[in-house]
């Protein structure tokens, strides 16, 4: 055994990979229950490259056969529903899990110096992610799958000049038809894929030169006893093999149980209309894309403008990318930082979630009001990850206040002019302003805005 | 150009709130079907093949399938549901897909457009639905076929199941429809009841015949994974006990 | 850190254990995934027995059929050609069906058959899979003096008597298979079933 370490070790560095991101690497000690999500989003990464293979083995990617022959993978192939299920559920976990993630590192400021280029990988696995389970949405060749590629590929159309011949290129057709489908299914099965994994690779390869952040933001390789041994952090293994085993357990119960007793999730992994063929002359009844993209349709939808529209949802992912320069604020764990940050970051958590069950509902004009209010408090997030960055006077703080309500007072004087619902309009003119007031204003009558000594090694 | 795709965008952006449409709004019963009920699976079955696969097929399963959830042996199958012949005019195989005779130039000329596919029509509606249109038609002279469904309004369907249910007419209000039995059929209320709960079964069996046994296998996946996860649990504690 | 009072043993069978567990549900998930990759309810439908009438069958003559894409020959032996068998015993490899996988028990018998006029066979060569062509004819100019009729694979220049027996110093090794059948009624033979259910 020793020998044949010994040789392959002479030829390729297996020992020395083994120790450096493994046996001796470390990790901070006080990682807490948002650090799971990395090493889940692998083993869903996993999941989904392994069911996927199966599946594309009986799965034909022709407009004329993809929806008899996903039936034929739920009923015919010996154990195909479990693969089935397992890669349906497996694209709504993914997303759980990587949205868990991301906030973690909102939570904690991991995107902050030096963990920049960790983040950014992040985010553009993010985007990949998103163009991936796009174009797989689209294989079972339902009538949402249908008219989902239909909606978001028109979205191109708005771009000037060129909008409408870059539609017809992507789909290669003039409709959504077989070509759109089978291009699709090149890029979901394997261009997309290897761009996920090789960003995923270089996203761990990124974290591994710099290190974990954690709960506290404070660095811990600093900290070494008199035998140089780090005191305030531990090797991954076996440390955190161990732990994200308990992780990778308690996910597969949740897993299994909704492939095994809910695989449909009450119409949010599988969409009730799915189950009906792609019609090119019949709409459904309500057209809406699978949950995890409900936030940025809900943006889409609200924005009277087409163009602008789409320019709005396609932003509001892409902000993400600039948050290292966004927010300068020197603390990172949100535990040494202001009320306020708190505040704003939990408002951020639920305006995403309302968002996201907005861009799932039939469209009323209340449900309209809100969205848009919501969609406004989403960027105006970073407006004041921004502000926060340091103490703000009274001046400052009154100007940006009084300029951005000015701004969108304006903007819904206007609505009301053309008609509006005046009550509806003004009720829910309030939501972003008390947010405004609350993150901007109200650190200037109270301690709300104090921030706490950020402690030199790890707590806990 | 560019404004009819920008039009059209907006009116698929838009559609949503517009369409009021077949199903949403209206009060769907409840089914209250029961798979493991072997018997009731066997005589839905028996009813669908009666009445419904004349238009309507299973084409995404076979009739295997219904020999295995329904308890039945395959001669049995054979004799009794597989209605399709080969080219020789034998009875189609029991591996066979579930399709229906009728040509489909003559649906076409019969009912304008050949009737749709049910293999999946009870994962996509729900049994609730399936059971509450079936029990919905009524005399409309307005129509084609002279009824009409309060579930799924002008959906342009005879009444099936009139010998056996009689006719029912809409004697609500302008714009709500109420339901009253004018003429019976062969069966009471509740013995209709029974069959249409029956039909609602099997089309459910038929959306998806694993479902009884995924549950069942679920079951063991589930306590295992509580078995591994406990182990893993205690050997992570095991370990931790270095860290202070 | 600190490793005081480190309970080896504990530690040692919590990761047996964990391990064990952990693998056993590796192989759990891996059972379907394999098994996904045997033949489909389409495929079995596809492989479903074939039934032959074969009171059409004229002495002498070879019929084909197809069972799971692979050819069959239901061939009707006259009583010379019968009669013939039993001479080539000395140039057969296996002339008493010996090799067990080759055919079923009730075929290991001199005729090769069920009826002894109506003979069963697979027609794929056994050495690399070609199809043998029906020479019934005795000792034509090209076979030889011996030839008592039988099958002739041309790829390899394998020769099989007419009860599908490999000869001695031949490319095939065994002889023709016979698939599993039986007589559902005098005059229709069943393919891939037989008294025990389904072939496999």
């Amino acid at each position: 055994m020793r020998a044949i370490l010994d040789w392959i070790d002479a030829r390729y560095p297996l020992t020395k990979v083994w120790n450096e991101h493994l046996a001796e690497y470390y990790t901070p000690k006080n990682m807490n229950f948002w650090y799971y999500f990395g090493s889940l989003s692998f083993l869903v990464l996993a999941i989904q490259i392994v069911s996927g293979i199966f599946l594309t083995m009986f799965y034909k990617p022709d407009a004329e056969l993809a929806f008899a022959s996903v039936e034929y993978i739920m009923r015919d192939v010996q154990w195909g529903w479990l693969i089935r299920y397992m890669h349906a559920v497996g694209a709504s976990a993914f997303f759980i899990v990587v949205y868990l993630h991301m906030y973690r590192g909102l939570l904690y400021g991991s995107y902050k110096r030096p963990r920049e280029l960790i983040w950014i990988t992040g985010v553009l696995i993010y985007l990949v992610l998103m163009t991936e389970s796009f174009a797989g949405y689209m294989l079972p060749w339902g009538q949402m799958s249908y008219w989902g590629a239909q909606v978001i590929v028109n979205l191109f159309s708005t771009f000037p000049v060129i909008g409408p011949d870059l539609v017809t290129w992507i789909r290669g057709d003039f409709l959504v038809s077989d070509a759109t489908l089978t291009r699709f299914y090149a890029l979901h099965v394997v261009a997309l894929p290897l761009v996920l994994v090789g960003l995923s690779f270089v996203h761990v390869v990124a974290l591994h030169a710099v290190g974990s952040n954690n709960p506290d933001g404070v660095e811990t390789k600093y900290f070494t006893d008199e035998n140089g041994r780090p005191l305030d952090s531990i090797p991954f293994h076996p440390y955190y093999t161990v732990k994200d085993m308990v992780g990778f357990g308690v996910f597969a119960i949740i897993f299994f149980g909704i492939v095994f007793f809910a695989p449909e999730a009450g119409g949010y992994f599988l969409e009730k209309n799915n189950f009906e063929i792609a019609d090119p002359l019949t709409t459904p009844e309500l057209i809406h894309p699978v949950w995890y993209f409900g936030a940025f349709y809900s943006m889409l939808r609200v924005i009277p403008d087409p163009l602008l529209g789409v320019l709005v949802m396609f932003a509001a992912p892409m902000v993400l990318l600039f948050l290292p320069w966004i927010d300068r604020n020197p603390i990172l764990s949100v535990r040494y930082r202001s009320p306020i940050h708190k505040f704003n970051l939990v408002t951020f958590g639920v305006v995403f979630l309302v968002l996201t069950y907005l861009g799932l509902q039939h469209i009323t004009t209340l449900n309209q009001e809100i969205a848009l209010r919501l969609t406004l408090v989403y960027y105006l997030f970073f407006f004041v990850l921004w502000f926060h960055s340091k103490p703000r006077s009274d001046a400052f703080s009154w100007g940006w206040f009084l300029a951005i309500v000015a701004a969108y007072s304006y903007y819904d004087f206007t609505r009301i002019a053309a008609d509006g619902d005046r009550v509806t309009i003004m009720t829910w003119w309030l939501v972003p302003t008390l947010y405004l007031g609350i993150c901007l204003l109200l650190p200037l009558f109270s301690q709300l805005n104090e921030e706490k000594p950020v402690p030199a090694r790890v707590t806990s | 150009m560019k404004k009819i795709l920008t039009l059209s965008l907006v009116m698929f952006l838009g559609a949503p709130g517009l369409a009021q449409s077949a199903g949403g709004g209206v009060h769907l019963e409840e089914a209250n079907i029961d798979l493991t009920d072997q018997a009731s699976l066997q005589r839905g079955a028996e009813y669908f093949f009666d009445y419904c696969i004349g238009c309507h097929s299973l084409q995404y399963d076979r009739y295997a399938t219904i020999a295995k959830g329904l308890g039945l042996s395959e001669e049995q199958v054979t004799e009794q549901f597989i209605h399709t012949r080969t080219e020789k005019g034998e009875p189609s195989a029991v591996g066979s897909l579930i399709e229906i005779a009728m040509r489909p130039e003559d649906a076409e000329q019969w009912f304008a457009q050949p009737a749709p596919d049910l293999t999946l029509t009870s994962r996509q509606r729900g049994a609730d639905w399936i059971y509450s249109m079936l029990q919905g038609f009524y005399l409309d002279e307005g129509t084609t076929f002279g009824v009409n469904n309060r579930v799924f309004p002008d959906m342009g369907m005879p009444h099936v199941l009139w010998e056996l249910q009689g006719w029912q007419e809409n004697v609500g209000e302008e714009g709500h429809v109420e339901l009253e039995l004018k003429e019976e059929g062969r069966m009471s209320p509740e013995e209709f009841d029974d069959v249409v709960r029956d039909i609602t079964a099997f089309m459910v069996y038929m959306g998806e015949p694993i479902q009884l046994e995924r549950e069942r296998i679920g079951v063991w996946v589930l306590g295992f994974l509580v078995i591994f996860t406990f182990l893993a649990y205690l050997l992570k504690k095991e370990y931790w006990r270095d860290v202070h | 850190m600190s490793y005081e009072d480190v309970n080896q043993n504990r530690r040692r069978f919590l990761v047996a254990a964990t391990s064990v567990v952990g693998g056993a549900g590796v192989a759990a998930v891996a059972y379907p995934y394999l098994a996904s990759l045997s033949p489909s309810a389409r495929a079995q439908a596809a492989g479903a027995p074939v039934e032959v009438d074969v009171s059409g069958i004229e002495p002498g003559q070879l019929v084909q059929v197809e069972w799971r894409g692979k050819p069959v020959w239901v061939t009707y032996r006259t009583e010379e050609m019968l009669e013939l068998l039993p001479k080539n015993r000395e140039r057969l490899v296996d002339p008493d069906s010996e090799v067990a996988s080759q055919q079923p028990d009730y075929c290991a018998n001199p005729t090769r058959s069920r009826r002894p006029e109506l003979s069963v066979l697979i027609g794929i060569c056994t050495h690399l899979g070609c199809t043998p062509s029906y020479r019934p004819e005795v000792a034509p100019e090209d076979l030889g003096e011996t030839w008592n009729g039988g099958y002739f694979c041309a790829c390899h220049g394998s020769k099989f008597d007419l009860a599908g027996r490999v000869w001695r110093n031949m490319p095939a090794p065994t002889n023709l298979v016979i698939p599993r059948h039986m007589y559902k009624s005098d005059n229709l033979l069943v393919i891939g079933e037989d008294e025990e259910g389904v072939a496999a």
